[in-house]
């Protein structure tokens, strides 16, 4: 009830006043405010090379991310996308093992990716099974195979050219994986701000019955989706596998959670139908600033966990209890 | 109002800055990181304390003990790319996984750090040197001896081996028939294998005891053969007549020795091992060399040599019995 009075407000805020009280500022506040207390706090902090390593503890994730909010827009989720990454890197592992060259590992990681997605995308769009038990379903399923095919073994040995993906710079401290992350950034910005198809995406997640009498192939749209987190849960695979050089099954694990919650911390609505992809990239720098900078404090990682928690808790009540305290 | 924003944010972090370059001074301490394979896990807690020990020995050393909240690789690597940016002077691992922190600590190396594993190597191209706890020939040699200290008059021993085709035990069993002959008067018997099942371990040991009535003692190179062994002799009454010994974990080693059956056993010491890696690191960060061949002085450890993959082997297993269980039995 309350939803629907403020949908129909009796004055309507200026585009400069709607933009500073939106999610989005106020998580770029936070990630500002991270970074002075990191900057205060270490005397490591404000170097480039650091800062650059930094933004390897989340482009793999954020990457995922961007498809994986999409996907929670419109009212799925994938809790797959970790085992993605652990069965499309033992694939790729598998055939270092038989001479194939850089060029078809990164086919191979993308392919397998897509064939996850598709797995899951069509247990959803033809079944009609609920997204997340199909995809708890196949986060065992995927990460079982790798287990089966490798056991306690790893695959090594990739060309030393395929390390340019998880370790290689673009120019100077500007690595690889974050133009990638930049590119990607943009191109989802494009895909669900700019087209037809982002419309589709928010218009499922509000009403799917209304989509779908719209005119709006909901079934197809969703299976698109799954197969974007699949084809980017690929990329993520290329990217980590070539920063570790080398594949175990439980490379990534536990990473779904990670990448939810960046998605959630970036103002994404889990019951679907809201979100900005600007929000998932500020939340991507704030995860990756917080891990960072107490990293540099030599904060055990369990603290980080619970930092990681209270933030997203805070940033998500904290304007809930401003709003209710003003009315 | 967006530039005054900016503005100030620019003012607070030249004033960061500035505040920096004075902390960053006062910092003469050599830093050592204690990487390890997850924070809470007693045998590490143990080796974070010798390398307390090493530090105070040593002065103006700083250890940083660390590692991620549960053994992953990627959480080793942020930990350690964590380290990297903080420039500390010697990192020294023991590894989640020995393929996937080497690109890693490679980059350390490269940026000047002094890399060395422990207790879980990593590959050759990612460390300068590795220190395992004991090499094949020292165990070979410890758990004949732990069973000969306590048999003056020479006597039977029989060994309890986890399975026929385990790689480690069968080491350790040939390198103890090697030495045989330096020990006279004791006659190994026989080898049976327990599969490292308690079961089944269990039953070899009762087999032992009727084949052998005048068997001295069993050697169980194995946590699980030693500890059914124990059970097995205390449940047929023959504690005083058959001593158990070999490799085994403190915590659950503490019953027997205290009921007699165990005299003494052996496994490494993570406080020595903590120690001894805090020393390489210590010494390597200030000019030794890693190479096949030298030797580093570990302190009150005696010093270890480098084999040719730049790996060394610490020390003998460490004796535990009743005057030194109660301290470690809860440690791991």
């Amino acid at each position: 009830m309350t939803d629907t009075i403020r949908a129909i407000p009796d004055r309507l805020q200026s585009p400069l006043e709607r933009r500073l009280k939106s999610w989005e500022t106020l998580l770029f506040a936070v990630a500002v405010s991270i970074f002075i207390v990191n900057s205060f706090t270490s005397p490591y902090f404000l170097n480039a090379w650091n800062l650059s390593d930094m933004t390897f503890n989340f482009t793999e994730k954020a990457m995922i991310a961007f498809a994986m909010a999409l996907l929670i827009i419109a009212g799925e989720i994938d809790l797959s996308v970790a085992s993605i990454i652990a069965l499309a890197s033992t694939a790729m592992g598998a055939a270092v093992q038989v001479g194939i060259g850089t060029p078809g590992l990164v086919a191979i990681g993308l392919g397998v990716g897509l064939l996850c997605g598709a797995f899951n995308g069509v247990l959803v769009t033809r079944m009609g099974l609920p997204s997340i038990v199909v995809t708890i379903g196949t986060m065992s399923l995927f990460r079982g195979i790798s287990y089966i095919v490798l056991g306690d073994q790893a695959y090594r040995g990739y060309p030393s050219d395929f390390a340019f993906f998880g370790q290689g710079y673009v120019f100077w401290v500007i690595s690889f994986e974050l133009v990638l992350f930049a590119l990607i950034a943009v191109i989802y910005f494009v895909i669900l701000h700019k087209t037809n198809f982002g419309r589709a995406v928010y218009a499922i997640g509000n009403n799917p019955v209304g989509a779908e009498f719209s005119g709006i192939r909901v079934a197809r749209v969703k299976f698109i989706l799954f197969l974007l987190t699949g084809l980017m849960s690929g990329v993520a695979a290329i990217c980590l596998t070539s920063r570790l050089a080398s594949t175990r099954p439980s490379i990534a694990f536990g990473w779904e959670l990670e990448i939810v919650t960046m998605v959630v911390l970036g103002g994404v609505s889990i019951l679907g139908g809201s979100g900005l992809i600007p929000g998932v990239v500020i939340a991507a720098f704030v995860m990756g600033l917080v891990t960072f900078g107490l990293g540099l404090l030599n904060v055990p990682g369990i603290v980080m966990s619970i930092v990681i928690g209270a933030l997203l808790i805070g940033v998500i009540a904290l304007p809930r209890l401003w709003d209710k305290w003003r009315s | 109002m967006k530039r005054r924003i900016f503005t100030s944010m620019v003012a607070g972090m030249s004033l960061a800055a500035g505040l920096m370059g004075t902390s960053a001074m006062a910092q003469d301490n050599m830093r050592i990181a204690l990487v390890v394979k997850a924070l809470g896990i007693g045998f590490f807690e143990a080796a974070a304390e010798g390398a307390e020990e090493a530090a105070a020995e040593l002065g103006n050393v700083e250890v940083i003990y660390t590692g991620p909240t549960d053994t992953t690789a990627e959480g080793q690597i942020e930990v350690i790319n964590s380290l990297i940016a903080q420039g500390v002077d010697a990192i020294a691992i023991s590894a989640n996984d020995p393929d996937a922190v080497a690109p890693a600590l490679k980059r350390a190396m490269q940026r000047g750090i002094t890399v060395i594993s422990w207790d879980s190597g990593v590959n050759e191209e990612g460390r300068m040197m590795h220190l395992n706890p004991s090499s094949t020939a020292l165990i070979g040699n410890t758990i004949l001896k732990l069973a000969a200290d306590h048999m003056p008059d020479g006597g039977q021993v029989a060994i309890l081996s986890a399975s026929a085709t385990a790689t480690n035990q069968n080491a350790w069993i040939a390198a103890a028939e090697e030495v045989l002959p330096n020990y006279p008067g004791i006659d190994l018997v026989a080898t049976v294998y327990g599969d490292d099942l308690s079961d089944k371990s269990y039953r070899e040991a009762q087999g032992l005891m009727a084949s052998y009535p005048d068997l001295k003692a069993i050697i169980a190179p194995t946590t699980v053969g030693i500890l059914a062994s124990c059970q097995a002799v205390s449940d047929a009454g023959k504690i005083g007549e058959i001593n158990v010994t070999g490799l085994g974990l403190p915590s659950e080693m503490a019953g027997c020795v205290a009921s007699g059956a165990t005299e003494s056993f052996a496994i490494w010491n993570p406080i020595d091992l903590g120690y001894s890696a805090t020393m390489i690191a210590h010494a390597l960060a200030s000019g030794a060399v890693a190479e096949p061949g030298a030797e580093i002085s570990t302190g009150r450890m005696g010093s270890v040599t480098l084999d040719d993959t730049n790996s060394a082997a610490m020390s003998d297993p460490f004796t535990y019995d009743a005057s030194n269980i109660d301290q470690f039995k809860d440690i791991f």
